[in-house]
């Protein structure tokens, strides 16, 4: 008995004349015939077992409108951004400094909680630079760098990682805190951005704490410390073109 | 992009169908979802490659093949066969009736599809669930007829031999003659 001629018996894709052939082996040979018979059960308990799937209602679909929902949000997001341009103006010409924004404030929050730890300031130490960069940019999912600031005075301590702002946008955030030979503490907080965009620095006060923060590309940055706000603005020149360079 | 690809529509209609074929693939109700679902958007954005006039089904089949042996061989060294058939009895041992075809329980059978190595499974289910012909499981599968009809040959024998096995499940999934 030919096997491949057994299945096609089973599955009745033979012709007439090849099923009367096949069907006369097979009264000849109880082996290939119990094997029939059983392949031939099991299509149809394949049947049974699964085509109740078929009438079950399901929540699938093609994302076939998935292009014009992205082009509408990117008109939502070309609104938002004229408006937040205008508020950005008008803000301008009614006087700095500007009211903490996110990113400012989870700086200075952040800054203010971790800060004043003596033993435990940071989750890894500034001693393995290239494994708490590796560490945070992996939980970024982008490449991030520390840069050097020892112009200004100050060396990494280490870093570590903080919860997202919102939960719609799970990306963590990244703290990289500094000290210099007196103790003095700066924090830079580095948040992955979903604009692709460029700002200037802009300047935030929460309490104590001063703020520098500024988008590059991907990535927002924000210095924290409580400097008085000159001498945070150099470091963040500093910081900038550390990274820029 | 008129004039390239499928109408969703016709896509959308064959859902049951890609379903039914993932969960025997899968044996697990949410992962046949998630790959009925990774199949559609690579199926819409890969759209332009199906020929008009070519069987949808069988062409997404074909993409539903490739999502699968991409998340397989992601996710193997997670999954073992005995995890995949267990929770499959789970899932459908309540749904799956006592009646017998030819003295086959259908939870045993689930369990049975789960042991056959993935390339038997696939070609036994789309030649004995989804009816497609040997030369379209060839085109799906992207491998000569010749290897069809062997995984069809050894998957069936195979399947026969661990259905006949006398079952070592408790109560509820015993062989009903």
């Amino acid at each position: 008995m030919n096997e491949d001629r057994l299945h096609a018996y089973v599955d009745d894709r033979a012709s007439e004349s090849e099923r009367r052939d096949i069907e006369a082996l097979l009264a000849r040979d109880a082996d290939a015939a119990a094997r029939a018979a059983a392949y031939a059960a099991q299509n149809r308990a394949l049947h049974e077992l699964f085509d109740p799937l078929l009438d079950e209602p399901h929540a699938l679909h093609v994302p076939a409108d998935a292009g014009s929902r992205w082009r509408h949000w990117g008109g939502v997001a070309a609104l938002l951004l004229v408006g937040a341009a205008i508020g950005y103006i008008a803000r301008g010409w009614l006087g700095a400094p500007h009211p903490p924004t996110t990113l400012a404030r989870q700086a200075a929050l952040a800054h203010a909680a971790y800060v004043p730890e003596v033993r435990h300031p940071v989750e890894v130490a500034g001693a393995e630079e290239q494994h708490l960069v590796a560490w945070l940019s992996k939980r970024l999912a982008t490449p991030i760098r520390a840069p050097s600031l020892a112009t200004a005075g100050y060396q990494l301590l280490g870093g570590r990682l903080l919860p997202p702002t919102h939960a719609a946008d799970p990306a963590p955030l990244a703290l990289l805190m500094y000290e210099n030979a007196q103790g003095r503490r700066l924090s830079l907080l580095v948040k992955r951005e979903s604009t692709n965009t460029v700002t200037a620095f802009r300047y935030a006060e929460d309490g104590p704490v001063r703020t520098f923060y500024w988008i590059d590309g991907p990535l927002g940055y924000a210095l924290s410390g409580d400097l008085p706000k000159e001498e945070l603005q150099a470091v963040a020149r500093l910081v900038y073109r550390q990274l820029n360079p | 992009m008129r004039g390239a690809g499928f109408a969703a529509a016709d896509a959308q209609r064959l859902i049951p169908r890609l379903r039914r074929y993932a969960l025997a693939l899968t044996g697990n109700r949410d992962a046949a979802d998630d790959l009925t679902q990774d199949t559609l958007e690579r199926a819409w954005r890969k759209r332009a490659l199906w020929q008009p006039g070519t069987d949808l089904r069988a062409w997404l089949f074909s993409v539903m093949h490739n999502v699968w042996v991409n998340g397989v061989r992601a996710a193997r060294p997670a999954v073992s066969l005995d995890d995949d058939a267990a929770a499959a009895s789970a899932a459908l041992a309540a749904a799956a009736p006592q009646s017998a075809e030819g003295g086959i329980v259908l939870a045993e059978l689930q369990q049975a599809l789960l042991r056959l190595p993935e390339e038997q499974r696939a070609v036994l289910l789309l030649i004995g669930l989804e009816q497609l012909s040997y030369a379209e499981a060839a085109a799906v599968l992207a491998v000569p007829i010749g290897t069809v009809m062997s995984r069809l040959a050894r998957g069936r024998e195979q399947l026969r031999r661990l259905l006949a096995q006398e079952p070592h499940a408790p109560g509820p999934l015993r062989r009903v003659k």
